[in-house]
């Protein structure tokens, strides 16, 4: 890749993000492409050395405060005119409704997926009883000499047990799973935010 | 490691190289690939942050036909690194204690 797929790489990758910004961020990577050439790299080597585009570009959306994203992408590039604004204002019947049950779908979708995590850790914890439950009836059984049911409430216990140790790290992974989703979907809500234009 | 030590300790690094003269950034990142390796993106991020801070100043300066970012330390940033230093003789005191309590236990 030579020295110029590299910059405009980075600079589609963060054509949403404030312009001096992305120049300043340019004219850093240039710099350090130059002084590795004076240094006695060749060019490719030298933009190899700085990392490839798209995971320079990852690293700083990822970095990048989300309410920055947003404010550099509803700002206009010119100010609105005045039938504009009346537009805007007359419309509100319309956008605000759609506006406020986009982001209730959004919400609901995100409380469901955790309603669930929630319901399979109460299950985890009602295994968790019931075995405990199970031995100390095994106990109370064998106290008053029904020897049978002792055993047969023991085997409950010791079947709970161990599925709840199971079940365990089914919930744990699937935690661990609904946390990364909740990551990279927050990191996709970002690079749409950064990466087109403040076209409108 | 703690991620908010880290920064603490590269921003630290950082303004350590470019203590004694101004540098540029590939010189920063030269000098100190024998303690830390730093990426061009992390580079940058530390000195926009040390910038703003007030701990260093950049000027641009013409450079073989083209532009060179030098960035110069302040009196800030050089009291930075003297806290630094008297901060972490205590960490280092603490460190012995820690060690030398748990190989006594052991023996």
């Amino acid at each position: 890749m030579n020295r110029r797929d590299f910059l405009s790489g980075i600079e589609k990758g963060l054509a949403g993000l404030p312009r001096e910004d992305v120049e300043s961020r340019l004219a850093f990577y240039s710099e350090m492409i130059d002084d590795r050439v004076e240094d006695g790299l060749s060019e490719e080597e030298a933009v190899a050395a700085a990392g490839s585009p798209d995971e320079i570009v990852r690293q700083i959306v990822a970095d990048y405060p989300l309410n920055r994203l947003v404010r550099e992408k509803i700002k206009p590039d010119r100010a609105r005119k005045g039938w504009e604004i009346a537009l805007i204002v007359l419309g509100f019947p319309v956008w605000l409704p759609l506006m406020i049950s986009a982001f209730a779908v959004m919400l609901s979708l995100y409380i469901c997926v955790w309603a669930v995590v929630v319901s399979l850790w109460a299950v985890e914890a009602a295994l968790f009883v019931c075995a405990l439950a199970g031995c100390a009836a095994a106990v109370m059984f064998l106290i008053r000499g029904f020897a049978l049911q002792a055993a047969a409430a023991f085997g409950a216990g010791v079947f709970t047990a161990g599925f709840s140790i199971l079940f365990f790290f089914f919930c744990r992974a699937v935690t661990k799973g609904v946390l990364h989703l909740t990551k990279r979907a927050v990191f996709s809500v970002k690079s749409k935010f950064a990466g087109k234009g403040n076209a409108q | 490691m703690d991620i908010q030590l880290k920064r603490g300790l590269l921003d630290v690094c950082v303004l350590a190289a470019i203590r004694n003269e101004d540098s540029y950034g590939y010189k920063i990142i030269k000098d100190l690939k024998p303690c830390v390796e730093l990426s061009e993106s992390t580079l940058y991020t530390i000195l926009k942050r040390l910038e703003a801070a007030g701990l260093l100043t950049v000027r641009t300066a013409e450079h073989d036909g083209r532009l060179r970012k030098y960035y110069r330390i302040t009196q800030a940033g050089i009291s930075r690194i003297e806290t630094f230093k008297a901060e972490w003789k205590e960490v280092i005191s603490i460190y012995k204690f820690v060690s030398e309590e748990g190989e006594n236990e052991q023996a």
